[in-house]
């Protein structure tokens, strides 16, 4: 599949758009992929992670994006009145009929003027809810809106996704260009029908379509959106100070980011998988938390989601001078993940759900 | 089913929104419209910061209906900093134990289920220890 190189690809707001405040959230309990193994396989080796976090007793994708959302609140010091939209993107909302985003946005006190609705795109909900934000925020249609990516991902018991499948994610207060810790020069989205992953309804667990999870899925999808974004940019890797890729293990991303001319620097404060997990909706975006939590003003990031079904989008930052001010102002992505308590598999049986009790 | 008590109670239950008064700035919580402090009448919302130390705690082991799923937790009173004192679960204790004075912060987390799994979720403030790492937040 090839565009025609006249289609005018990029998407770019008429207004430009930035980061105004950010915020991210990882649950404290870990349990290890060998611990997973112990129960499973038996296998010490050759494991996609070293660990993943798991959400407390009390925990859902309401409650840890109400924490992300404060911490975005906390750096973006804006009346939470002037929030136009909130919207959530997640493939694990609590309630198959209620929003996510209703909940969230009375915790801040975003209502009542406000859109409000749940986005679902498996591993790319959180960034198609940029997008539209920035639609928001860069038409003029509001001053402020909030995206939010967050997961509680499950895997079936000993299924080779149960290694991996972990909850965290992040929130995104987009506005004007010149009050933002960093612009949105542009983003682009590569969407395909792909059979790779999925669940249907009144499932617990998801399925994969093994011959089409690697090639023709992730790496089709990331590179195709990373290549026309730069393209259309007129940029290279070399252009970029960081870069962030869907995470749903340690290879994946390193392959891409190799494959597309980015280093293994360029892509280490964004790369969290191997002691969160992969936090599907989640993964990308709290891949940029933890790269603007170090980012400098002039650094230029790269960003690029993935979701199956199959799709990503891929965005353009420039990091501002007010980053520096507003790094600190809440609890940063790496300071939430050294707080950790370490669960054995029972535990992490009963927290997840794991156990019928009825 | 409460559900009416659960939507009447979410500003305070959600962001810790309590009273001001406007006549001693006495900080009030739960709302309750009258001050406790100087009997004027006190109706200025005030959000609490969600920052306070326990004062006083006890371990549930044997958890009434609706929370027996989390049982054993523990409750404490916890004094906010602006002043009032009020009762929560703490959770994500870690390995920390819990003593009295021991800062805490409010957090937003899952309460119970109204009923059982069909029924709406209700969800409220609870406390866990701030990190030592924290820098804010
Ligand atoms: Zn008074």
């Amino acid at each position: 599949m090839t565009l025609p190189q006249t289609s005018p690809t990029l998407l770019k707001p008429v207004k430009p758009v930035g980061i105004v405040g950010y915020g991210a959230y990882v649950p404290r309990y870990r349990i290890a992929a060998k611990e997973i193994a112990r129960v499973w396989t038996g296998k010490t080796s050759g494991l996609p992670i070293k660990e993943k976090a798991v959400p407390g007793l009390d925990e859902d994708v309401i409650t840890m994006s109400i924490e992300a959302a404060r911490n975005a609140m906390l750096r973006a010091q804006i009346d939470p009145a002037e929030i136009r939209a909130v919207w959530v993107g997640s493939e694990s909302h609590p309630y198959a009929v209620k929003p996510t985003s209703t909940i969230v946005a009375e915790a801040i006190g975003a209502v009542p003027s406000t859109q409000g609705a749940d986005l679902e795109f498996a591993c790319k909900a959180g960034t198609e809810a940029m997008v539209a934000a920035m639609g928001i925020v860069g038409s003029g249609m509001g001053r402020y809106a909030l995206a939010i990516g967050m997961d509680t991902a499950q895997g079936k018991p000993g299924d080779a996704l149960e290694y991996t499948a972990a909850a965290g994610g992040g929130a995104y207060i987009l506005g004007a260009a010149d009050e933002s810790l960093a612009v949105i020069n542009s983003a682009y989205s590569y969407v395909t029908d792909t059979p790779d992953f999925w669940r249907r309804e009144y499932q617990k667990y998801p399925e994969h379509g093994m011959r089409f999870t690697g090639e023709p899925a992730y790496f089709k999808h990331i590179t195709e959106a990373a290549t026309h974004l730069m393209q259309a940019s007129g940029t290279t890797a070399k252009d970029y100070k960081w870069a962030i890729f869907h995470q749903p293990n340690v290879k994946f991303p390193q392959k891409v980011a190799s494959q597309l001319g980015f280093s293994t620097e360029q892509i280490a404060p964004g790369l969290l998988v191997n002691t969160i997990g992969n936090t599907y909706a989640g993964a990308a975006v709290i891949g940029l938390t933890a790269t603007l939590d170090i980012a400098q003003p002039g650094d230029r990031i790269l960003c690029v989601s993935f979701g199956s079904g199959a799709g990503s989008d891929a965005f353009d930052i420039l990091v501002t001078d007010k980053i520096t001010a507003r790094q600190s102002l809440a609890t940063k992505t790496q300071e939430y993940i050294a707080r950790r308590t370490e669960i054995d598999y029972a535990t992490y049986a009963r927290y997840r759900g794991k156990i019928t009790m009825k | 089913m409460e559900i009416p008590r659960h939507w009447r109670l979410k500003k305070q239950r959600y962001g810790l929104v309590g009273e001001v008064c406007p006549h001693c700035n006495h900080k009030i919580f739960p709302p309750r419209d009258v001050c406790p402090n100087c009997g004027d009448e006190a109706k200025e919302q005030f959000a609490f910061s969600g920052k306070g130390e326990v004062y006083s705690y006890t371990t549930v082991y044997e958890a009434p209906a609706g929370f027996d799923a989390n049982a054993p937790y523990t409750v404490a009173i916890v004094k906010l900093e602006e002043g009032p004192m009020l009762t929560a679960q703490l959770t994500d204790m870690g390995e920390q134990p819990i003593q009295i004075g021991m800062s805490v912060e409010m957090v937003t987390r899952k309460m119970r289920n109204d009923g059982d799994e069909r029924g709406v979720i209700v969800y409220g403030y609870k406390f866990r220890p701030v990190a030592q790492n924290a820098i804010a937040g």
